[in-house]
């Protein structure tokens, strides 16, 4: 079992606030790692140390071996191996689902236009959105601008992707679409770090789940222990008191009538 | 008579545009940079930025105007059209930074963020995601600048370059017309303006990025 990536003791302070604490972590190869947690605990500050996108105050990071957080790394090289979605899909209004998914083999990976586009078709199609491409941003529904940020991730092949909170900001006519669409990639083999109040997913395809609050890993191990057999208590009042928020919702689009 | 005065003023526009079609472009080049500067640089660059644009724009341009020109003309011998169009662009440069600046920020960091996470290196974000944005948001109080330039070249008229504004001058002395006169030369300038606006307007509706 390869390990993708590896965190080790990392920390991060905003303002006199420690919100990561020593936080450590292992994704091997074809993982999903589901992180679960209260608002606030640092869970989108861990995403965002492990792609650089912020700066650690202590720790260290591997990506396949490599020390990504070291002082003489090409921060943007490496974030060219790990892909991200974000919440608030951030998709480039400027261009079309097509353009937001070639700019980056295209302008990153210097890819020419053509296979650069083929490329991106087929990410598209991955997605499911095939017959969106000259699309903006602005004339898509949330759950297709959420694919299109996956698609996009994808374009790169990157090592390993990072979803913070990906639905979230979605109607919840919209959720399924896009965890369909993790749920595939999670089969396909994709290594994923996802950020996630999403309880039915975390259960039927996280490999791991860790659970996160105060900055501390409380607990973390396959779905069914975390549920069935949790070693911690507060584990148990969390994990269960969101299943009830979420569990509800996923009975009535099972098609209940309530 | 009239006809001839009309015309007579009329000439100057040619004067006018080409004051504009200098002070104009070096206005954008140099505000862009400094705006640029004052977002993404270094906080010494960004701070000198900041600087110049609270200096040039705190003084009346007419003020301005003399005193670079009276620097300009000292140190480089150049004509007074010349001197006149380059204060012109320094000038307008430090509004065009602030218009660029509103335009850069008001596109938001999360594009940035998003540029960043697949990849591209700040300057390629910049220019493949944040630019394109802002120059589609910039346009209206761009156009309000381009207009302001365009009205400003009459300030020339007093360092005795011959556009618009020192032809009506010239023309209200002789024909004891002043109404008439500077009539007209409000007239070019306004039709002038109302062109410049209207072109840009559809230059705005032609970029328009298509939403719902």
């Amino acid at each position: 079992m390869k390990t993708i990536l590896k965190v080790e003791d990392l920390s991060k302070q905003y303002g006199g606030q420690e919100v990561l604490k020593n936080i450590s972590l292992e994704v091997n190869e074809g993982d999903t790692i589901v992180i679960i947690g209260p608002s606030g605990t640092g869970k989108s500050t861990l995403l965002r140390c492990i792609n650089l996108l912020t700066k650690a105050d202590g720790g260290r990071i591997w990506l396949d071996n490599q020390e990504i957080n070291a002082a003489d790394v090409n921060e943007d090289e490496v974030r060219q191996h790990i892909g991200m979605v974000f919440q608030d899909f951030l998709l480039f209004n400027h261009l079309t689902a097509l353009g937001n998914v070639m700019v980056g083999p295209t302008k990153v990976l210097g890819m020419s236009p053509d296979n650069a586009r083929a490329k991106a078709l087929m990410e598209l199609e991955r997605v499911g959105l095939c017959d969106k491409t000259d699309h903006y941003p602005g004339q898509l529904s949330g759950g297709q601008k959420q694919r299109v940020a996956i698609a996009r991730a994808l374009a790169m092949d990157p090592r390993v992707i990072l979803f913070d909170e990906p639905t979230s900001a979605l109607d919840p006519e919209l959720i399924g679409e896009v965890l369909e669409v993790m749920r595939k990639l999670a089969l396909e083999g994709m290594t994923m770090l996802v950020v996630t109040h999403e309880m039915g997913f975390a259960r039927e395809v996280a490999d791991r789940i860790v659970f996160i609050e105060n900055g501390v890993v409380v607990e973390e191990g396959p779905p069914d222990d975390l549920f069935y057999r949790p070693k911690v208590e507060r584990t148990r009042e969390f994990l269960w008191k969101i299943s009830e928020l979420y569990g509800k919702r996923e009975n009535e689009s099972d098609g209940d009538v309530l | 008579m009239l006809l001839n005065m009309v015309g007579y003023i009329l000439n100057g526009a040619l004067t006018t545009l080409a004051v504009t079609g200098i002070a104009l472009p070096m206005g954008f080049a140099l505000g862009l940079l400094l705006a640029l500067a004052r977002v993404y640089g270094r906080a010494v660059v960004s701070r000198f930025a900041t600087l110049y644009s609270i200096a040039m724009r705190g003084v009346p341009p007419v003020v301005l105007l003399f005193t670079l020109y009276f620097v300009i003309a000292g140190t480089v011998n150049i004509s007074p059209f010349w001197a006149g169009s380059v204060s012109l662009g320094i000038i307008s440069s430090a509004y065009q930074l602030e218009v660029f600046r509103g335009a850069i920020l008001s596109v938001g960091q999360g594009q940035m963020m998003a540029a960043r996470a697949i990849g591209m290196s700040r300057p390629k974000a910049i220019r493949y995601v944040v630019l394109p944005q802002a120059f589609r948001v910039v346009i209206p109080p761009w156009s309000n600048e381009a207009a302001t330039v365009l009205k400003d070249s009459s300030l020339v008229y007093a360092l005795g370059v011959t556009e618009v504004l020192r032809r009506a001058q010239f023309m209200s002395a002789r024909t004891h017309q002043p109404f008439l006169a500077f009539g007209v030369a409000a007239a070019i300038y306004f039709l002038l303006t109302f062109i410049t606006n209207r072109v840009l307007d559809s230059v705005e509706r032609r970029v328009r990025i298509p939403s719902h």
